[in-house]
């Protein structure tokens, strides 16, 4: 079977959502004929048609502003920001409009709305392009945050996303475009968008991780079991909400939790599975839940990333801290 | 010297910078007028109004009707009913007109002043004191009237006003003056420095959306006046976006609604969006917790209540239309009606619960929330049986 890069595997995904529902829509800056500077859009707006692909002028409030108004007519619109860092200023359309239009409306209007953002670090790019901001999107009610780890994965819960009544923000790990994997199309998802997927059984301690990071906490996992470390592996896949049962099994077993993401330490996804994992696992654990994640600096010039990302030594020194309890 | 470097001491380095002053509203501002504030019929070459008498007398009873409704609930705040109220008064023109020339298939989206366009699209009045009384948020249903919910932050309508005219396009709804479909936007002139504005604007320039954006220039956006918004008339902004911009007497119902009906046909046969300035003036407070003596002068008060919108049709009809007194009391025991019938609904809007509120954040709940809901009722459980 032919690999897929993970980029691929998303491009797929749209065309399956595409072609299952003539609502769906795609709309973001130079995703037409460029397919995307990413190119995770190539070949849709040709196949599909400019109404259904939408170049928007440059402007990110715009696009999920009328995407809002789109929604409201009974499509289902898929919005690509650029970047991460990009996101802002369509912001307020996000948190106040978006996200809050079903409940405002005690559930008349539903915003079946995907955003889909590229996010991370890692390549090298100037500022604002290698950014994090999941948890500024998972704190807000009404928000589901996705992100995927793998092809088939992306291939999966990008649809999964579309199909979804609630506005999806689905986080894209841009380093791991290129990674690639086997995918089946024929086979359906193992699981449901908002459950975690435990990649690796172990029973010394468990690495929850998500997006970009999961491939380096594999590694880090292979390189521990050489030093006679057992760790589970959990990618989280979902971030709001977080698949807790997963969560808590998985802390039930191995005692011990260490949290890995780019994103800054403080208030993030590490936080809120800390302070669940201690409400519901107190007396499971043998050691406190720790965070291995970005400093808690705005993201810094890329000749410094590779010190402030989480590499493969921090997992494993995180791991070693946890272990030393 | 030392006195100069005393801390605390301002340096003057800094020249007064030059600001436009707010200025007495002009005598004559160009616009679009086919009623004067005396009454009397007048033409203008663009725009003509067809209707006969009786729809004339239609507006009259619509106006008369919203300001009684918007009376009554500001009576309503005051007497701690609701929360908050924000009035339309001296904006009737503005919204029955543009209200009139819609369409049963066309889609509004307002701000949280269009009762006058709510009532035109049949919104029961009760459900806009819902939101103002604090039992919820605005939860009518925008099919069942095409009217969308009242959006709070400013502007931000406007792109979903774009965004539902860019589906009526691809639903092929669009092409026909009568029978096509169009959407309007509601905002004011404080709105108008808003980016989501300028980049509804955009979007709907260059993909020709059918939406005509109505701008209800009131001249104030709570404290500040049209000065600190614009240097130049509102509706020539519509030209540098590349679409047409036209400025219409507000407070006469006649020219708004030929004006924004010119402009709705002009969506519905696929010729793209338009900019309507209707000139008009808030004779009330920005809402009942505002104090508008802070900042402006009662002179300019005196000035536009000669403009009335009511006064001149009631002016137009009695001495043009053979209208008798009998009709105008007709009208004021309607209003009257509906305003006590208004009142009654208000005090029997059943109490909200908190457990109503955690449904609907999301369509499929999540898992938490569902926990958090069920700890929130047994906690309130707790209490029951105590005094």
């Amino acid at each position: 079977m032919a690999k897929t890069t993970l980029g691929k595997a998303i491009n797929a995904g749209l065309r399956a959502a595409m072609e299952a529902d003539p609502k769906v829509i795609m709309m973001g800056e130079d995703i037409g004929k460029l397919g995307g500077v990413f190119r995770i859009t190539e070949g849709l707006q040709k196949d599909f048609g400019e109404d259904r692909v939408i170049d928007t002028p440059l402007a990110e409030s715009g696009i999920i502003g009328t995407a809002v108004g789109l929604a409201m007519r009974g499509y289902r619109p898929v919005c690509e920001i650029q970047f991460d860092g990009f996101v802002f200023p369509a912001y307020d359309q996000i948190i106040n409009q978006v996200a809050k239009m079903h409940y405002r409306s005690m559930g008349k209007i539903k915003m079946p709305v995907v955003i889909r953002i590229p996010y991370g670090g890692g390549i090298g790019a100037v500022e604002h392009h290698s950014e994090s901001p999941e948890t500024l999107f998972a704190h807000v009610n009404g928000l589901k945050v996705v992100t995927c780890g793998d092809p088939v994965d992306a291939y999966w819960m990008i649809q999964q996303a579309i199909s979804s009544d609630d506005p999806v923000i689905f986080f894209e790990p841009k380093r791991r475009y290129h990674e690639k994997a086997e995918l089946d199309e024929s086979v359906p998802p193992a699981l449901k968008l908002h459950q975690a997927k435990v990649l690796r059984e172990g029973t010394d301690a468990t690495i929850f991780c998500y997006g970009p990071m999961v491939k380096t906490c594999l590694q880090a996992a292979e390189v521990a079991a050489q030093d006679g470390r057992n760790l589970e592996v959990v990618d989280l896949r979902s971030i709001s909400p977080f698949d807790l049962e997963t969560i808590f099994a998985s802390v039930k077993k191995t005692r011990r939790a260490v949290v890995v993401h780019e994103a800054t330490l403080s208030f993030g996804a590490g936080s809120e599975i800390a302070a669940r994992v201690t409400e519901e696992c107190f007396y499971h654990l043998e050691a406190p839940v720790l965070r291995v994640t970005g400093y808690d600096t705005p993201y810094p010039p890329s000749r410094m990333e590779e010190e402030y990302l989480p590499d493969l030594d921090r997992v494993l020194d995180g791991v070693d801290r946890v272990m030393g309890y | 010297m030392l006195s100069e470097s005393v801390p605390g001491t301002p340096p003057e380095v800094f020249a007064p910078v030059e600001v436009p002053s707010p200025s007495q509203p002009p005598e004559e501002v160009e616009y679009v007028q086919l009623l004067t504030p005396e009454g009397e019929r007048v033409d203008n070459p663009d725009y003509s109004f067809e209707l006969d008498d009786e729809a004339i007398k239609g507006f009259y009873r619509d106006m008369t009707l919203v300001r009684r409704i918007d009376t009554e609930a500001t009576a309503l705040q005051r007497q701690g009913e609701l929360g908050l109220w924000a009035s339309l008064l001296g904006q009737e023109a503005a919204q029955i007109g543009s209200g009139r020339a819609l369409n049963k298939k066309d889609m509004v989206f307002p701000t949280y002043r269009e009762h006058g366009v709510a009532f035109c699209q049949g919104v029961n009045p009760l459900n806009l004191l819902g939101l103002f009384r604090g039992v919820d948020q605005g939860a009518w249903d925008p099919k069942d009237n095409n009217f969308a919910l009242y959006t709070i932050v400013i502007g931000a309508q406007t792109l979903h006003a774009t965004g539902y005219a860019m589906g009526q396009q691809r639903d092929h709804a669009v092409g026909d003056a009568d029978t096509g479909e169009a959407t309007i936007a509601y905002f004011g002139d404080g709105a108008s420095s808003q980016g989501d504005v300028n980049e509804a604007f955009i979007y709907a320039s260059v993909f020709n959306a059918p939406v005509v954006f109505f701008c209800q220039n009131n001249q104030w956006a709570i404290s500040e006046p049209i000065e600190r918004q614009t240097r130049i008339p509102l509706y020539q902004r519509a030209a540098g976006f590349g679409f047409p911009g036209v400025r219409v007497d507000g407070n006469d119902v006649l020219a708004t609604y030929a004006v924004t009906q010119q402009a709705l046909k002009r969506a519905r046969e696929g010729s793209g969006p338009t900019l309507v300035e209707a000139y008009t003036y808030r004779m009330g407070a920005h809402t009942t917790s505002d104090d508008p003596t802070k900042y402006r002068l009662s002179e300019d008060l005196e000035h536009w209540k000669l403009k009335d919108p009511i006064e001149r049709v009631h002016a137009y009809l009695t001495r043009h239309a053979g209208v008798d007194h009998d009709f105008f009391e007709e009208v004021e025991a309607e209003a009257d009606k509906i305003a006590a019938e208004l009142r009654a609904g208000c005090l029997a809007l059943p109490e909200p619960q908190m457990t109503d509120f955690f449904q609907h954040v999301y369509v499929e709940e999540t898992p938490q929330l569902a926990q958090q809901r069920d700890q929130y009722a047994a906690y309130a459980a707790s209490f029951e049986g105590e005094g």
